[in-house]
């Protein structure tokens, strides 16, 4: 399969079919056996750890299900960090964080506080913020509306549409069928893929 | 964006080691060890104990002679193997260039130093002379690890255990090293001081461009701190790669039966 810059391609398939499984391959999480994902002109499947360290950041975004960070360390900065990452001077990628957090409807009382305690919904829009704070030229988002919602729901859907608009490749997850139909160009059976013996 | 510190992690290794193994009489401290480290990267060494991940990082500190193989560093004037260098030269690079955070703050500090002191006395060790610099200079390092300016003048016995490793921390960093070795930094801390610490590596990290070689027993630690990741087993890596591909996704017997025994991290 392929995805071109400015299109959505969902990913769909039972619960177990291997979704999450394909994404993360391509995120470089999970080891691919055989076969080569490029992304620009990196081969995921057998680039050295250092390329894929420099692809994820600044080329290829990734909103996982469930947020992973240091704990106590402010929310504000757990979205900037891709920022400073990438050499933003701190005043700008706090500002742009923050700005991202005030869309996103983060109550900004909260920006100084770390995200581990936060409400599953809170978190989720973080890490999205966290996603969408440098504009990547790739996405993968993993059920990124999953448990928001409806005015959270729409903010991030028209962020999605966004980095459509400013021409990112994305490959979503997404069992919100209306958001799917919203969101992507194409959909991609993944259950073809599925090795015989586990299906 | 090419100004940036990851700009040069494409350019040579900072350290590249080659069949590097060290033999305790008959028993294997570690054997035939092969990676590179490239500037601005944070390598993690797991392992269960005795797996010899101590053992390979004093080799590579050049506080242990190995038995065979090879430890190139980047020196200014070009890669060197350290292995076959002078003793005053490696001396040299482990001031200038290299720092060692050992496990226990009391092996990395001096005791009966004022905590400004065993900052200060880093700097004077490569050359720094003037008092009134060496001094802001200390406070200035103290600030960045959260030791407050009224604490410069007491001695590191008057700290508590967290405090004494981010002391020591303090004291390795403040001479602008390029690569620097942690032996457990963590180990033995409570957790929110271990957070503490975590994220201030990481600043430093991303700030000053550092490569740093950590060995700890905790896989949170290092899937949070570590770009890749080493898993030692009887002296040998079993396995190496991206730390969250190592961790999710581990190819080895060993890495699965380790990743397997803990809680998920
Ligand atoms: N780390 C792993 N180790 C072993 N098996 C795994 C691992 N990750 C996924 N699997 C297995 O691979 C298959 C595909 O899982 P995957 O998570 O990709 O499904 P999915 O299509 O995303 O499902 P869902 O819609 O429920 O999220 C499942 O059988 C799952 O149990
Ligand atoms: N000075 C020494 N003399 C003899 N054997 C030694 C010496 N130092 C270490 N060893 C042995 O070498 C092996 C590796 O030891 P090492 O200290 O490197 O382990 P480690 O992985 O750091 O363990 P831990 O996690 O417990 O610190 C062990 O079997 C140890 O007993
Ligand atoms: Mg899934
Ligand atoms: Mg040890």
């Amino acid at each position: 399969m392929a995805v071109s810059p400015g299109e959505c391609l969902g990913l769909v398939g039972a619960s177990g079919s291997g979704k999450s499984t394909l994404m993360r391959m391509i995120w470089g999480n999970y080891l691919a056996a055989s076969g080569s994902i490029m992304v620009g002109d990196v081969d995921v499947a057998k680039a050295a750890p250092r390329e894929i360290i420099a692809l994820r950041r600044g080329t290829l975004g990734y909103v996982s299900q469930f947020l992973r960070v240091v704990p106590r360390v402010p929310t504000v900065d757990v979205v900037a960090e891709p920022l400073l990452t990438l050499g933003v001077p701190v005043a700008e990628a706090r500002g742009r964080a923050m700005a991202l957090l005030a869309q996103l409807n983060i109550p900004e009382r909260l920006w100084s506080l770390s995200p581990t305690t936060f409400s599953g919904g809170e978190q989720q829009r973080v890490n999205i913020a966290r996603g969408f704070v440098h504009p990547y030229p790739a996405l993968l988002l993993d059920e990124p509306t999953a448990s928001l919602d409806a005015v959270n729901r729409e903010v991030v859907l028209s962020l999605i549409e966004g980095a459509k608009a400013r021409g990112a490749a994305i490959i979503g997850i997404f069992h919100d069928e209306q958001a799917r139909a919203r969101l992507c160009d194409r959909l991609v059976d993944v259950t073809q893929f599925t090795p015989k013996a586990v299906q | 964006m090419d100004t940036s510190i990851w700009a040069k992690m494409k350019t040579q290794p900072l350290l590249s080691v080659r069949d590097l193994s060290k033999f305790y009489g008959g028993r294997i401290g570690c054997a035939d060890v092969n990676f590179d480290l490239f500037p601005g990267e944070v390598l993690g060494i797991v392992g269960e104990s005795g797996s010899g991940k101590s053992t390979l990082l004093s080799c590579l500190a050049g506080h242990l002679a190995p038995d065979r193989g090879e430890v190139i560093f980047a020196t200014t004037e070009g890669p060197r193997d350290t292995v076959l260098m002078a003793e005053a030269a490696r001396r040299r690079l482990a001031r200038t260039d290299w720092a060692y955070v050992h496990q226990n703050p009391r092996d990395g500090l001096r005791m009966g130093v004022s905590a400004g002191g065993n900052v200060g006395e880093r700097l004077m060790a490569v050359g720094a002379r003037h008092y009134g610099q060496i001094r802001e200079a200390a406070v200035d390092w103290l600030g960045r690890v959260e030791i407050a300016a009224d604490r410069v003048d007491d001695r590191p016995n008057a700290f508590s255990g967290g405090m004494q490793q981010r002391l020591q921390i303090a004291r390795n960093l403040v001479t602008g090293p390029r690569l620097v070795f942690m032996d457990e930094p963590t180990g033995g801390l409570d957790v929110s001081v271990q957070a503490r610490l975590l994220d201030l590596l990481r600043g430093l990290v991303r700030e000053m461009g550092l490569s740093a070689i950590i060995v700890t027993h905790d896989l949170a630690v290092v899937r949070l701190l570590a770009d890749r990741l080493m898993v030692m087993k009887g002296g040998y890596v079993v396995e190496q790669g991206l730390t969250d591909q190592v961790l999710d996704d581990p190819q080895h017997e060993y890495t699965q039966l380790l990743v397997s025994s803990v809680l998920q991290v």
